[in-house]
């Protein structure tokens, strides 16, 4: 670092700073708009200019709104469905990852190329023929049908199975030289040391099924099966002038993940930079 | 791990099944879960989607082979057209946005900076918070005549409300108003995986570039930028791929309570929803679902392609 330019440096920097604030104000707004307005009456929620900290705030929305949609049973069924979907995905996709990464067995490539060919098709290119299929079964309007549809990924095979490639063999041949069983090698072994990779599993299946929005749109009809997002969707719908109310479910329906994500925050960026740059 | 040593080898060899395939039964044992459950509902389908594009079904009636002729409907049909074409735009206004954007606010965090790590959480966290929330906040901000955005507009240059855009409920702005509302949403994800690249990119060269005299922008495009090319791709082809299967973010957007969109707003992912379950012609639906999936696979094999030529 030459010390020449050093008020250009400064100068930099200074910009630096005011193009990152008023981006972190573009992305913060909304949120804030939404927490202040959850404490409004209708009317005073478009009063301009506008009143970050409302004179006399409406808690009752919050209390309000339990009873004018079954938000309780919407986070219920979400949460029901995320945990599921989750802990089906992360136990079938490791199980299968360790044949994929350290056993032999016949059609083996074949498999495998045949999993991550279809990593690249659509979901939205067979979504119709996949629901006439769960419909024939009976599983229209049923939690079931959401279940299996998210809980059998090939991304979270290929996932696991890129972190099982850097578990050496060796260390899976020590094991089974000291008479542990692959079921053993598996349970004992490759599930402790690939920690970082589940819990990247974890936290993005439980997003995505908890921010899951035309699945359970094509699924999910009768109101005390909706999820918080399209239960959400229809308060929103129905009564577009609750302006208030609106904003505290918005709210309501935000925490979840913002706590997850918060706690998590770290193994979520290191998730999205490895599996984004190796694809 | 001590009782499991107490197991007899010998024991094992001594089953009737050759030691070949003992491995290969157990090794199927544990591909078994997965693969059932991912066959039948998503393997089945996905051959299930290729017939019925070819055939004329309702779902009631007995399939009846049509050829081609839901392709040659897909030639003449304006409304797919519409479709196809307000996925292109958007597509088009998304990707390159997205990108300036992702990776400026990289390079920015990638320096020592005061609350860096406050203004990574920032940025990233409109990418998972619940869209159907973020969405009514967007569109009660900028609603017409009452939202702030409009108010402020009008404050700051008195130009008359009603002349002011009605972004999402005006035909003209809607497209600018959904691009503009992703890039909010998505920016932070692909900044991030930006940050990671830029993590990859070898301090030395910068020194070197320095030592030559060369002035930041000059580093900028001829140290970061090829540095990233490999990123770069990645993310482009991801944000194509992505923007192709966008659905919800328009729904949430400019649809009411019949989740109905007009002309300025259908994209090929509501065609295929609403013809297959509003209209019940799934033959029909699935044609449009090809197009989707051709689309998809074309990008995705350019990305093969470019995998190989950066050696990843």
């Amino acid at each position: 670092m030459v010390g020449t330019n050093k008020g250009v440096k400064i100068g930099v920097k200074v910009l630096a700073y005011l193009i990152l604030f008023v981006v972190v104000l573009c992305m913060l707004v909304p949120y804030l708009w939404m927490l202040s307005s959850s404490l409004k009456l209708n009317k005073d929620v478009f009063t301009f200019p506008m009143q970050w900290i409302p004179e006399s705030p409406r808690w009752s929305n919050y209390k309000e709104i339990w009873t004018r949609i079954p938000l309780g049973t919407f986070i219920y069924n979400t949460a029901k469905l995320s945990v599921i979907v989750t802990a089906l995905q992360i136990l079938t996709s490791s199980f299968a990852a360790y044949a994929f990464s350290k056993l032999n067995f016949t059609g083996k490539h074949a498999l495998f190329l045949g999993y991550i060919a279809t990593i690249a098709i659509p979901w939205q290119a067979y979504m119709v023929p996949q629901f006439i299929m769960m419909r024939s079964m009976g599983l229209n309007n049923t939690h079931l049908a959401i279940i299996l549809l998210q809980a059998f990924s090939a991304f979270g095979v290929f996932l696991m199975r890129q972190f099982y490639q850097s578990i050496p063999d060796e260390l899976c041949e020590a094991a089974r030289i000291d008479g542990l069983s692959e079921y053993g090698i598996w349970a004992r072994i490759m599930v402790p040391l690939s920690k970082p990779a589940l819990s990247t599993l974890t936290i993005f299946t439980f997003v995505s099924t908890w921010n899951d929005f035309l699945g359970p749109m094509i699924y999910l009809t009768k109101t005390e099966l909706k999820t918080i997002q399209i239960g959400l969707r229809m308060f929103i719908s129905q009564y577009s002038a609750e302006y208030g109310l609106i904003m505290a479910a918005s709210v309501i329906s935000i925490i979840p993940v913002l706590i997850v994500f918060l706690v998590l925050q770290k193994n979520f960026v290191q998730g999205v930079a490895s599996t984004g740059i190796k694809g | 791990m001590r009782n499991e040593t107490t197991i007899n080898p010998k024991t094992i060899r001594k089953s009737r099944l050759s030691k070949k395939t003992r491995e290969h039964l157990i090794a199927y044992s544990f591909i078994a879960p997965n693969f059932i459950g991912f066959a039948l509902f998503t393997l089945v389908p996905m051959v299930f989607a290729f017939i019925l594009a070819f055939v004329k079904w309702d779902g009631a009636n007995p399939m009846e082979y049509t050829g081609v002729s839901h392709f040659i409907r897909l030639w003449k049909d304006p409304t797919f057209h519409k479709a196809l074409w307000n996925t292109i735009v958007y597509t088009v206004g998304v990707v390159p946005l997205t990108m300036v954007c992702a990776l400026g606010l990289a390079i920015l965090l990638n320096q020592k900076l005061f609350a860096r790590d406050f203004m990574r959480t920032v940025f990233f966290f409109p990418y998972v918070a619940s869209l159907v929330a973020v969405a009514a906040v967007w569109n009660f901000i900028f609603s017409p005549t009452m939202g702030p955005v409009n108010n402020l507009l009008h404050a700051l240059t008195g130009v008359p409300i009603e002349d002011l855009p009605r972004w999402a409920a005006d035909k003209d702005w809607a497209m600018f108003t959904v691009v503009l509302f992703t890039v909010w949403k998505n920016m932070g994800y692909y900044m991030v995986i930006y940050l990671a690249g830029l993590q990859g990119v070898n301090p030395e060269l910068y020194e070197a570039a320095e030592l030559d005299g060369a002035n930041a922008w000059q580093r900028f495009r001829n140290v970061t930028i090829p540095q990233l090319a490999p990123t770069s791709f990645f993310v482009l082809m991801i944000l194509i791929i992505n923007s192709f299967k966008v659905y919800d973010i328009f729904i949430n957007l400019f649809a009411g309570a019949d989740n109905q969109l007009n002309d300025a707003t259908r994209v090929l992912v509501y065609q295929i929803y609403n013809t297959a379950f509003r209209s019940l012609d799934y033959g029909y639906a699935s044609a449009i679902a090809i197009v989707l999936f051709l689309l998809v696979l074309g990008i995705t094999l350019i990305q093969f392609q470019g995998e190989k030529k950066y050696g990843q």
